[in-house]
C-alpha cells in the first residue's frame, strides 16, 4: 500500500505547481514538453523521507537488459518518493505546539492554564475520573484512539468512547485485574485477571478464557499478526493467535517474574524487562532471546519504544531512565528520575511521558538530543501513577493512577494526519467491518517477525557455509523435537534375533555340533558387519584381488 | 503562551447524512509498518486466488465433428469467424461469439489437411481447403445461399498437406510432394518449387515480408523460398521433422517450428545457425503451433493430448491445458483478440479455452480493474519467492504426461551424463558442449 503510489495521490499536487505557459500555436497532438518539476535538492529530500533504502548502482553492470531494468526500477522508486512528497500538500492538519514567551517555561504551565488557553473542543478532552475505590488503573487506547479501556486492580473494568463519553461496557470482576488490552479493534479486549486471562466483547460478555495464560502481569497485542503476547509471574512469554485461537509460541524467559514489557511497533518484537536489570527482546520464532541487554542496575520498571523502532527508553529501580538506540544497541542518553519511574510511553511524534510517584513528566526532543528541562509536568496529588498512554492521533495523554483516570492535554503529542486505511479515528461501522476483513486477509504469519521487518524478499547474503550450518541445525532441532535423533535414543537392537534366541535357548549349551558352529560363524559375521568391517576374505582383499580367492 | 492543539472537526471527517466519507491518506512510512511482509502476504493471496479461479476451459463449439479435427484456421479479418476441417472431409465454419456453426459442408473425400482464409477482406473473403483427395477448394464463408458449393476447385497431382494464401495478391501455395504456387484465377499451378523432399508437410507465407515462404518436409528440412526469384533461399536440416510452422506476426523475420522431438524452436530467418529459443515441456511431438497476434505468446498442441502456452521469450510453458476427453491435439489457434485459444483434437471436438486461465471477460468496475492491476504488479514483484513460485507453478497434469515427463528427464540426464563422461576422457577442447539451441541444426545450405 505504501510503496505503490496510486496516480490519484499525486495528481492534485501536480496541478498546484505553476505550469509553464503553453504555446498556443502547438498542435493538439504535438509532443508534450515534460516539465521539470523537482530540483535535485527536492528529490534528495523526498528520497530521504520516502525512499526505500539505498540506490542501486547499475552503472557498472555489464548485462544490458538487467541494467535497463534496474534503471527503470530506480526511476520508478524515485518517482514514487517524489510523488509521496508532493502528496504532503494534501495533508490537512498540522501538529500542535506549546511555546513559552519571555520568562515563561513550558513545564510551568499547569493543566488548568492549558485548558483555559486551548479551544473549547480540546478543553473538553481534558477531564478526570475519580475512582478511588478500585485503583490503581491500567489503561489502553484502541489503535485509532477512539476508545479507552480501563482496568482497576480490584476488578473494575470499563470500556468507553471517551470523546463522546459513551460507555460501552462496565464490569465488576471481583478479582485482581493486572492488565487490560484492546485487541484488533474495539469489539474485543483482553483482561489479565487473577489466574487466567479472559477475552470480553464490546458488550462485556466473556467470550474466551485463555487457560494457558496464567497469572499474567503484562499484555501486548500485535495488530498485524493478530497475536496476543502475554507474560506472567512464572516468566513465560506466550503468543496466542486471536484469529485462529492457536497458541503460537511459548517462550521461557528463565528470568522469573518480569518487571515490565512493551512492543516495538516497527518490527513486532516484544521487549521484556527483568528484575536483574536486563531487557530481553523476543520473537515467537526463537526459544532464546534475540537480544539481551543490561540496561539498569536494578529491576527494569518500565519500557517504551518509539514508533519508528529507533529508540528504546528504560526506567529502572535505580532511578535512572536510559535511552538506547536499538539499531546499534548502545546507550544514547541517561536521565535521572527523582523516584523510580513506574511507567513510560512514547507518543507518535516522539514525546516521552514518564510517570513517577504522583508526577507525570513529558519530555520533548529527549531521544536524539539530551534535553535539559521537561516539556510539561503534572502532579496528580495524593496518588501513584500506574500507567501513562498517549492517545493516538490526538494531543491527549491518558494517565491511570490509584485515584482513577486523568486525561491530560499535551499539545504536539499526536500524529496530526491519520491514514484512513491503517487506523481511522472517525471510522463508520461499515468501514470498521471492512477493515477487519482486510486485516484478516493480510494477516502476517508469526514467522515474519524478525529484528529487521523488511527481510522478506531480500537475498540472504550469508556465505554458503553459514547457510548450510543453519539448515543442518534446523534439521537437528526438528529431529530432536520429534524424538528421532538416533543419538538421543540408543535402543539396543538385535537382542532378540531368531538366531540369538535359538542359540540361547535351544542348542544345548555344551553340545557343539555342526549346526551350532555354523550358527556361531553366522553370528560373528553379523557382528562384524554391524561394526562396518568386511565380512569375508574377498571383501578384505578388495575388488582387484578378490577374483583369486577360492570359493567354498 | 502560544498554544495549538489538534482539534479536528468531526463534521469534516465524518459528515452526517452522507455515506461518502473522506478517507485521508498519509504516506509516511512510519504509519505503514511491515510493508514488505504485508505486500508479500497480499502477493501470496493474489497468487492463491489466481489459482483458485483458474478455469481455462470454456466450451466446445457446437457438437464438433464426427471425425478428428486436423486443421483449424482463423479469419485474420474477423474477430469471430474460424473454420475447422476434419478427417472425414467435412469443413465447418464457426461463429465464435455464438459458438454455433455457420456452415457445414462435406468438402472433400479424404482428410482435410490444410485450410486458410484469403486475406482479401469484405465480400471477397474466401476460404481455401485442401485434402488428401488431390483437390483444393475455395469456399465463400459469408455466403447467404449456396455456401455449400465451392466457388472454385483446383486439381493437383498429389495429396495436399497444406495451403497458405498470399497476404495481398491472389496467389496461394500448396504443399504436396512439391510446393505449387497457384493463381486463384487459373486452374493449373503457376510455379512449382522443389528441393529434395518427398513430401512437404506444411507451407506458410510470411504475412509481412509477403513473398517469403517457409516450408517443412518429411526429410527433416525447413526450406525458405523467395517468390520474387521463384527460388529457394535457405535449407535447414533439423534432427527430427518439423510438423508445424508459424510466423511471428509482430517480428516478421522470426518463426516458430513445432518439431517431432517434443520441442518448438523459434528461428530468426536471417541467422539460422542456431535457434533463438527452444520451447520445451511437451512429452510428445508438437503437432501445431500458433503465435498470439501480439507475438508475445505461443500456443502449441501436442500428440501427448495437452495444449501448452509459452511466453515467446521463455523456455518453459506458462500453462498447460488438458481435459479427460481431449485426445491427440492436431490443431491450435489463438483467436485474433488474443483472449482465447482454440484447439482441434482427434476426438472431433473444437474446444474454446481462455488464454489466461484465471481471467474473466466481463466489464470491470474501476475498483476491480485497479485491484487486478495491483495484484498483477505484486505477483510480478514477488514471483521469485519460493512459496509463491510453488503455488503459481503448480498444475494438475495427467498421470501419463507426468510419468512420461519423469522418464524423459531421466533419459535426458543419462544422455548428458554420457556426454560428460566422454568429455572427461577425451582430449581437452575436443568435444565441445553443444548448446541445445544449436544441437538440432544438422546442416544448412
Amino acid at each position: 500500500m505504501a510503496t505503490l503510489q496510486s496516480p490519484e495521490s499525486s495528481a492534485p499536487a501536480r496541478t498546484k505547481k505553476p505550469s509553464a505557459p503553453t504555446k498556443k500555436s502547438s498542435a493538439p497532438t504535438s509532443k508534450v514538453q515534460k516539465e521539470k518539476t523537482h530540483t535535485p535538492e527536492e528529490i534528495q529530500e523526498a528520497v530521504q523521507q520516502y525512499g526505500r533504502g539505498d540506490k542501486i548502482l547499475f552503472k557498472g553492470i555489464k548485462d544490458k537488459k538487467l541494467r535497463g531494468n534496474l534503471r527503470k526500477l530506480e526511476y520508478k522508486y524515485r518517482a514514487a518518493a517524489t510523488n509521496a512528497k508532493d502528496a504532503e500538500m494534501l495533508l490537512e492538519e498540522e501538529k500542535g505546539y506549546l511555546e513559552a514567551e519571555g520568562m515563561e517555561r513550558t513545564y510551568k504551565f499547569s493543566q488548568k492554564e492549558l485548558v483555559k488557553a486551548v479551544d473549547v473542543a480540546t478543553a473538553q478532552k481534558g477531564f478526570e475520573l475519580k475512582l478511588p475505590l478500585f485503583g490503581p488503573y491500567a489503561i489502553d487506547y484502541t489503535r485509532n484512539g477512539r476508545y479507552l479501556l480501563m482496568g482497576g486492580l480490584k476488578g473494575h473494568v470499563a470500556a468507553f468512547d471517551w470523546r463522546d463519553g459513551k460507555l460501552a461496557t462496565e464490569l465488576q470482576l471481583n478479582e485482581t485485574v493486572r492488565d487490560v488490552k484492546w485487541l484488533h479493534n474495539e469489539q474485543f479486549f483482553a483482561v489479565a485477571q487473577k489466574k487466567y486471562t479472559y477475552i470480553y466483547d464490546y458488550a462485556g460478555v466473556e467470550v474466551h478464557c485463555l487457560k494457558s495464560h496464567i497469572e499474567v502481569t503484562n499484555m501486548e497485542f500485535l495488530p498485524y499478526h493478530f497475536l496476543l503476547a502475554t507474560v506472567g509471574t512464572a516468566g513465560y512469554l506466550k503468543y496466542q493467535d486471536t484469529s485462529t485461537g492457536a497458541l503460537v509460541a511459548e517462550q521461557r524467559t528463565k528470568m522469573g517474574a518480569p518487571s515490565s514489557m512493551c512492543m516495538n511497533a516497527h518490527n513486532a518484537i516484544i521487549h521484556v524487562g527483568h528484575a536483574n536489570g536486563t531487557v530481553t527482546l523476543w520473537s515467537p520464532n526463537m526459544g532464546t532471546p534475540l537480544v539481551k541487554m543490561l540496561t539498569n542496575r536494578g529491576p527494569v520498571r518500565a519500557l517504551a519504544v518509539d514508533r519508528g523502532g529507533h529508540y528504546m527508553v528504560t526506567a529502572g529501580q535505580d532511578a535512572r531512565m536510559n535511552i538506547f538506540d536499538i539499531r546499534t544497541f548502545k546507550e544514547v542518553h541517561s536521565y535521572f528520575t527523582p523516584t523510580p519511574a513506574s511507567t513510560l510511553h512514547l507518543s507518535d511524534t516522539g514525546l516521552l511521558a514518564v510517570g513517577w510517584g504522583p508526577h507525570v513528566t513529558v519530555w520533548k526532543d529527549a531521544l536524539k538530543t539530551k534535553a535539559n528541562s521537561p516539556y510539561l509536568t503534572h502532579l496528580q496529588e495524593a496518588t501513584a501513577i500506574n500507567r501513562v498512554r498517549f492517545c493516538p492521533y490526538d494531543d491527549i495523554l491518558g494517565v491511570g493512577h490509584a485515584g482513577g483516570f486523568s486525561s491530560l492535554i499535551v499539545p504536539g503529542s499526536g500524529e496530526p494526519n491519520y491514514d484512513a486505511l491503517e487506523a481511522n479515528p472517525y471510522e463508520t461501522k461499515k468501514q470498521r467491518q471492512e477493515a477487519e476483513i482486510k486485516a484478516l486477509l493480510n494477516k502476517l504469519q508469526p514467522e515474519m517477525i524478525a529484528l529487521d521487518p523488511n527481510f522478506v524478499g531480500k537475498i540472504d547474503r550469508a556465505t554458503i557455509e553459514v547457510l548450510k550450518g543453519e539448515s543442518e541445525e534446523m534439521v537437528r532441532h526438528k529431529a530432536q523435537d520429534g524424538k528421532l535423533d538416533a543419538e538421543v535414543k540408543r535402543k539396543q537392537r538385535g537382542k532378540n534375533s531368531a538366531l540369538r534366541r535359538y542359540l540361547r535357548k535351544k542348542g544345548g549349551k555344551n553340545v557343539v555340533d555342526e549346526r551350532r558352529l555354523k550358527l556361531e560363524t553366522m553370528m560373528k559375521e553379523r557382528a562384524k558387519r554391524n561394526q562396518g568391517l568386511p565380512v569375508t576374505q574377498k571383501e578384505e582383499l578388495g575388488p582387484a584381488l578378490a577374483r583369486f580367492v577360492r570359493g567354498k | 503562551m502560544k498554544v495549538k492543539t489538534l482539534s479536528r472537526s468531526a463534521e469534516t471527517y465524518n459528515p452526517t447524512g452522507t455515506t461518502a466519507v473522506p478517507q485521508p491518506r498519509n504516506l509516511n512510512p512510519e504509519l505503514h509498518p511491515f510493508e514488505k511482509a504485508r505486500e508479500y502476504t497480499r502477493a501470496l493471496n493474489a497468487t492463491k486466488l489466481e489459482r483458485m479461479f483458474a478455469a481455462p476451459f470454456i466450451a466446445q463449439l457446437g457438437d464438433g465433428h464426427v471425425d478428428g479435427v486436423y486443421s483449424l484456421t482463423k479469419d485474420p479479418r474477423s474477430l469471430n469467424v474460424i473454420a475447422s476441417g476434419s478427417g472425414d472431409g467435412e469443413v465447418k465454419i464457426w461463429d465464435l461469439t455464438e459458438r454455433r456453426e455457420l456452415l457445414t459442408v462435406k468438402a472433400h473425400e479424404g482428410i482435410v489437411k490444410g485450410m486458410c482464409f484469403t486475406n482479401m477482406g469484405g465480400e471477397d473473403q474466401r476460404l481455401l481447403s485442401c485434402a488428401s483427395d488431390c483437390t483444393v477448394k475455395m469456399w465463400n464463408p459469408y455466403a447467404t445461399s449456396n455456401g455449400n458449393i465451392p466457388v472454385a476447385t483446383y486439381l493437383g497431382s498429389g495429396a495436399f498437406n497444406g495451403v497458405t494464401h498470399h497476404r495481398s495478391e491472389h496467389t496461394f501455395a500448396t504443399a504436396s510432394s512439391v510446393i505449387d504456387i497457384w493463381d486463384s484465377s487459373r486452374s493449373k499451378p503457376v510455379t512449382t518449387l522443389n528441393w529434395g523432399a518427398d513430401t512437404i508437410n506444411v507451407v506458410k507465407f510470411n504475412q509481412s515480408e509477403t513473398s517469403i515462404l517457409a516450408s517443412a518436409g518429411t526429410d527433416r528440412t525447413l526450406i525458405f523460398y523467395d517468390l520474387r526469384t521463384s527460388s529457394p533461399v535457405t535449407k535447414l536440416v533439423t534432427g527430427l521433422r518439423t510438423n508445424a510452422i508459424c510466423w511471428n506476426p509482430m517480428e516478421p523475420f522470426n518463426l516458430a517450428a513445432g518439431n517431432e522431438d517434443h520441442n518448438t524452436y523459434v528461428f530468426d530467418m536471417r541467422k539460422l545457425s542456431r535457434a533463438l529459443n527452444v520451447l520445451k515441456d511437451h512429452v510428445a511431438a508438437v503437432m501445431d503451433v500458433d503465435y498470439s497476434p501480439t507475438g508475445e505468446e505461443l500456443v502449441t498442441g501436442s500428440y501427448d493430448r495437452t495444449i501448452r502456452i509459452y511466453k515467446a521469450r521463455e523456455g518453459h510453458s506458462r500453462d498447460i491445458y488438458h481435459t479427460k476427453r481431449m485426445q491427440r491435439v492436431f490443431s491450435v489457434a489463438f483467436t485474433t483478440d488474443t483472449n482465447y485459444i482454440l484447439s482441434g483434437s482427434d476426438d472431433g471436438n473444437v474446444r474454446l479455452w481462455r488464454a489466461q486461465a484465471a481471467a474473466r471477460s466481463h466489464v470491470r468496475s474501476t475498483r476491480e480493474r485497479v485491484k487486478i492491476e495491483y495484484d498483477t504488479a505484486l505477483k510480478e514483484r514477488y514471483k521469485h519467492m519460493p512459496e509463491i513460485r510453488r503455488i503459481a507453478r503448480h498444475r494438475h497434469i495427467p498421470k501419463t504426461v507426468k510419468k512420461a515427463g519423469e522418464i524423459k528427464k531421466i533419459e535426458e540426464a543419462s544422455i548428458k551424463r554420457k556426454e560428460e563422461n566422454e568429455r572427461k576422457h577425451s582430449k581437452k577442447g575436443k568435444t565441445r558442449r553443444v548448446p541445445m539451441r544449436e544441437a538440432m541444426v544438422i546442416s544448412r545450405e
